[in-house]
Formats: structure tokens, sequence, C-alpha cells
């Protein structure tokens, strides 16, 4: 996984609610192997027409929401189904980041391993995020995950936690397999009680 | 203080805690599905093994087709490839697939506690979301993502933070008519999609005790539609009589499963209580699962949602369905109905659906997909597919079929479908296709009646 420690990025509003991994990643795609053209399943079905035509009306089309690195979305993002392949979409698309009120619990855990920060604020907090990068598109905002901090357009700062040992694996690059397989006497032992319980 | 159900079952499972509350559990039961490709990728591309296949099993059913039961003859050559790949990952590390060809093939929330593979106080996950639905059996069961299937494979554990204790309270009795369906459908109208958000739920009352195993199954399974990680009943006499005698159960029921319930001071973080008996049978009218109303009742406008938000997503979402808000249910046409997926396909269901359409002919094409190969013999040995097939239906295999519209087959754009599955999103039976969500003597009325209506 690639480390994430700061970003700054222009941001894109998506002012919906219960966006869930169905309308990020449809699942007539999740048959392909993770490509190239992962890039175009991301929200596939409000970006284009069924013609396969850009529908210039959907916000992450229009320039400049369409190279943005950080997604102001709405409460309950990610709901729904388990499928990761909704995360490996948004990274595909050029997202790093995630704001929102609240996450799928899956989605919220899916996206941590996979180095997409989603990070959780305030409703009205992210109502302003929205109003602002929608009123100046362009505008950008910066992260900070070692202070889990993020600035807004007019300089003020929001802190957000992102749970501890995923936030370490999340600042080094690490994914959890190497450090659990480094307990793996615990696990060993683990059975040993068990086997001896029955 | 006392422990709750799901902390007696967390603390026995705890491998390693640490300081900020995350632990490191062991997982008794991992089951995979064809869309778990990833996961064995991730692991070969570190040269890793499955610690523990003889804990692990497989079920083709995300892609398995509703004709046909033999891989090299899915016509699809990606879903083909998705099959065989599933197939091959199992063989190569030595884990049980319950594969197309399988006589005890089905959808793994479905077949996998029909096999008796999911035993109270276990803890159960699956790279799918829908794996609280094994909680009714009083096991801890949660859907993971590919990265998390990946490291149980490899570790036989997983990382969690505890989520906050959730128990909701069904008081009273259920009225004749409605079902452990509408039950779901009423408490996510009332809590929300976000009600039970990072929580475990623990469903409890007089209702929930009355339900037979398979209704407390189609419970447990909506658990995620009101954002819950899991939903859970502690387990009973009746968890134990319909276990006894299935494959992989004890011969003899476990002495420790009369432990695992929420003692009387356990402390919950938050409870919610709903009268049983005022649940009458709903249906969705929007592209969430909190978008549910009585089918007696009529689509509401816009402009009556509670807030400023909802009025938005309200607005969408009859956009999206083609109503305007307003209409009885009971006048909303239908294209199709889709009787199936882990939610409503067992063999209390297909009885359900089967005793409405009775001698009687469907008005708009009807698919039924049972739950697993086994509970399609059941039926037939029932007879219950003659009734489907005399009432028009088409009659055919196990899958999880038009719920996610993986197999190949979609529900066409603009086309209104009454499905007894989990999920009325937009798009998620097909681009375009919009979805009710009910219960199954109510898809078969409508299918009768060509419009939303209840069997009552």
């Amino acid at each position: 996984m690639e480390p994430f420690t700061q970003l700054t990025a222009v941001a894109a509003p998506l002012d919906m609610a219960n966006v869930d991994t169905d309308q990020i990643m449809p699942a007539r795609f999740m048959r392909r192997p993770r490509d190239a053209r992962y890039v175009d399943y991301g929200f596939h079905d409000q970006r284009f027409t069924p013609e396969g035509a850009k529908r210039p009306d959907f916000i992450l089309n229009r320039p400049p929401f369409d190279k943005a690195g950080i997604l102001v979305a709405g409460r309950n993002f990610g709901v729904g189904s388990s499928r990761e392949a909704a995360v490996y979409a948004l990274l595909a698309m050029g997202f790093r980041c995630v704001v929102a009120e609240s996450f799928g619990d899956i989605f919220f855990s899916n996206s941590l391993k996979n180095g997409l920060l989603p990070v959780r604020l305030p409703e009205s907090v992210v109502a302003g995020l929205r109003q602002a990068v929608a009123a100046a598109p362009g505008t950008t905002l910066s992260v900070d995950l070692q202070a889990q901090i993020l600035t807004a357009p007019d300089g003020s700062t929001h802190p957000f936690t992102v749970p501890g040992f995923a936030r370490d694996c999340l600042l080094r690059g690490l994914d959890e397999i190497g450090l659990t397989l480094t307990l793996e006497s615990e696990i060993t032992a683990f059975e040993a009680r068990r086997a001896n319980a029955a | 203080m006392g422990q709750t159900l799901f902390q007696k079952i967390w603390d026995a499972h705890v491998v390693q805690a640490r300081d900020d509350g995350l632990a490191l559990l062991y997982v008794d039961r991992h089951y995979f599905h064809e869309g778990s490709f990833h996961a064995f990728n991730m692991l070969k591309a570190r040269g890793l093994a499955v610690r523990r296949p003889d804990l692990t099993f497989g079920f083709g059913d995300h892609y398995a087709p509703t004709v046909g039961r033999s891989t090299p003859e899915v016509k699809d050559p990606e879903i083909r490839g998705i099959i065989e790949t599933f197939e091959e990952n199992a063989r190569a590390n030595r884990i049980r697939a319950f594969e197309l060809a399988d006589p005890d093939q089905g959808i793994v929330h479905v077949a996998g506690p029909e096999q008796g593979l999911t035993l109270p106080g276990m803890t159960v996950v699956c790279g799918d979301s829908h794996t609280s639905t094994h909680g009714a059996l009083g096991a801890l069961a949660f859907g993971i993502g590919a990265s998390e299937v990946a490291h149980v494979l490899a570790t036989q554990t997983i990382w969690q933070s505890p989520p906050k204790q959730i128990r909701c309270s069904f008081d009273g009795e259920l009225p004749a008519g409605s079902t452990s369906k509408d039950m779901a459908l009423a408490l996510i109208a009332h809590i929300g999609t976000g009600g039970g958000l990072g929580g475990a739920i623990e469903f409890a009352g007089t209702a929930v005790r009355a339900l037979s195993v398979e209704a407390r199954l189609t419970l447990c399974n909506m658990a995620i539609e009101a954002g819950a990680r899991t939903g859970m009943v502690a387990p009973d006499a009746v968890t134990a009589a319909w276990l006894a005698g299935r494959p992989y159960a004890p011969a003899q029921r476990d002495p420790a499963w009369d432990r695992l319930f929420s003692d009387p001071d356990a402390r919950f973080d938050s409870e919610v209580t709903l009268d049983a008996a005022n649940i009458r049978p709903m249906a969705t009218w929007g592209t969430s699962p909190e978008e549910a109303v009585p089918l007696s009742g009529r689509v509401p406008r816009a402009e009556e949602a509670p807030d400023e938000a909802r009025q938005k997503a309200w607005a969408r979402s009859l956009d999206y369905m083609g109503l305007r808000g307003g209409e009885a249910m009971a006048d909303v046409a239908l294209d199709r109905v889709f009787l199936g997926s882990c939610t409503n396909a067992r063999i209390e269901d297909l009885r359900d659906a089967a005793a409405v359409l009775r001698g009687r002919r469907i008005a708009v094409p009807m698919l039924v997909s049972p739950g697993s190969s086994r509970v399609k013999r059941a039926a037939e040995a029932e007879g219950l597919d003659r009734i489907f097939k005399e009432a028009g239906a088409r009659w055919e295999e196990s899958s999880c079929a038009l719920c996610v519209s993986m197999h190949g087959e979609t529900v066409g754009e603009g086309e209104r479908c009454a499905s007894t599955s989990n999920r009325n999103f937009a798009g998620r039976q097909g681009r375009g296709a919009r979805t009710h969500l009910v219960s199954p003597a109510s898809a078969a009325a409508s299918a009768v009646a060509g419009r939303l209506v209840s069997a009552l």
C-alpha cells in the first residue's frame, strides 16, 4: 500500500446521502480484473449514458472536478455491498480521500486498507465544505493524517480521528497481514487453548 | 455488570487486545464465493498459504446461472472464467467448495446454515455484506472486504474495533400475514439505513422468540441494510432443533449454547423497541431500504419528507422510480417479480409464496430461484415447483440471481420488479431497473395482481 501522510488536492462536492457501493461500482463490472479500465467503472451509470457518452451534467465529469483528489460527500457514504472494488474504482478515478459525515462500515474499513483516507466530520462542517468547493471550483483542501487535521479553503482547521492501528498502517504504507503474521505464536497458542478446552 | 450475547462471543475469540480497544479475533468459520478472487490474488502475490483450509468453505452463488449446473457450459466467457477461478482456487488450497455441480450448492447465507456449518457461539466472516444473516443462529457474523478476506485466509484472524451494542426488541405478536421481512423493512423505515451504523444489533422480544430460524435468518440478513455490522438472535430450543441432524452440526447440542444470551443486567449503548402488532406487509417505494411503507399505504410525496436532505433524496428516488408521489402502492403496476436471494429463498419462503399462488395465474413474469439446491429438491418433493409452474412462473436453479444480477440476466432499463431480495438501490438489478422490496407472500400476490399488493 502507498503511504498516506499529507494531501492537498482539488475537492469535488457530491451532495447525495446514502451513496451505496452499487452506485460507485456497478456489479456488472466486478467480473473483470483490476486493470486500467477501472477508471471508467467509478460512478459509471451516472457518468455515462447507456450509449457510453459522458454526461456533462454529472458533477464528477465537469472540470476541474474530473481531476479532483478529494471527494466531499454526504452522510452514509459507501453503504451496502462489501465490494472492495468500489474503493479500487475511486482510487482509479484519482481520489485519495473522501470526506463525509458518516460511512458504511465495511467501506470505511476497505478504504483504510487501500490507502483511500475516509475523513469523518460533523454534518455542518461537511455541508460547509461542499458549499465552499462548489462555489469556487478548483478549490483545494488539505488533509494531514499525522496531525489528523483537515484545513478548509478559509483556513479553518477541523480535527478528525482515524483508528490508531489503521492510521499507523496508512502512514507507513504497511498492510495488516504482515503485522499479524508476526503474532503467529499468539494465534497458535489460541488454537491450542481452544483444542484443549474442547 | 452482566454481558451481552455479543460480548460473550467476542471475549471468547480475542487472540490479542490492544490498548485502543482494537482486538485480533479468531475466526471459526470463513466462507467465500466467486467474487473473492481478489483476495486469492493478494495471497498469491505474497506467496502466502491458506492457514486453515479446514475452517474455510466456498460456495458458488453470485455468478451461478439459474439454468444449468455445469461450469464448462456457462455461455458468457467472463462469467465462466470467474466460476473456473473460484473452483481452481478451492482445489489449489484444498478447500471444500460447494461448486456449481455440487448437489449441496447454494447461496452461501442459505447453504452454510443449512449444512450446519454455522453454529451458536461461532465467529463467522465472509466477503459479503449479508454475512450478518448467520447471526440468526447466535453467531457473531459479519461481512468483510477483499483485503480482510486475504487477511483471514492467511491468518485465520481479523482485526476489529468493538461496535456499539444495539438491542432491537419487537414486543407483542406479529399479525397473521406479516413476516420477518416486514419486520425488517418496518425497522429500517423507522431507524433509517444509518440507524445501526457502526453497531451490532441483537434482535429480541416476544415476536422474535416466536420466529422460526428461517424467519430469523431473514431478519438478521437485513441488519446490514440498517447500517449495522451484524445482527444476532440468542440461540434457544428452536435453534437447537433446527440444527439437529444437519451434516456439519454436532450430534449432540453443545451445552455451551445455553450460556449464549444477554444477561438481564447487560448494558446496551442504545435500545429501540417496536410493537410487532402494528407491523403490516411492507414494500419499498424508493431506492433506499429505508424508503418503505405498508402496501396498504401510498407513495409519499417529496415535500412530506421530514427534513431538507431527505426531501432531496426522496425527489431523486421518486424520479428514478418513475413515481409522482401520492399514488396508492396498490396502483403501482409491475413488469416482473423475483422470488429468491439470501433474504427470502428458503423452503418456508417458497411455501409462503406457493400458498398464495396455488390455483392462480400470474399476470407478469416471475422468476423463482431457490436459495440452495437442497431447498430446490425439498420444494420439488413437496410439489411446490408444480404450483409455481402452473401459475406461469419460471422455476430455476439456485443462484444469487436477480438480487445482484451478476449471473448474466438483468432487470431491464425502466422495468419495475417486485423482489424478495434485500436492496432496492439504483441499478442494483440492472441499469435503470426499479426494485420494490417485499416478502415472498407479497411477491406472489403482486405477481397475480400485476401490481404491488399484499396477500391479505
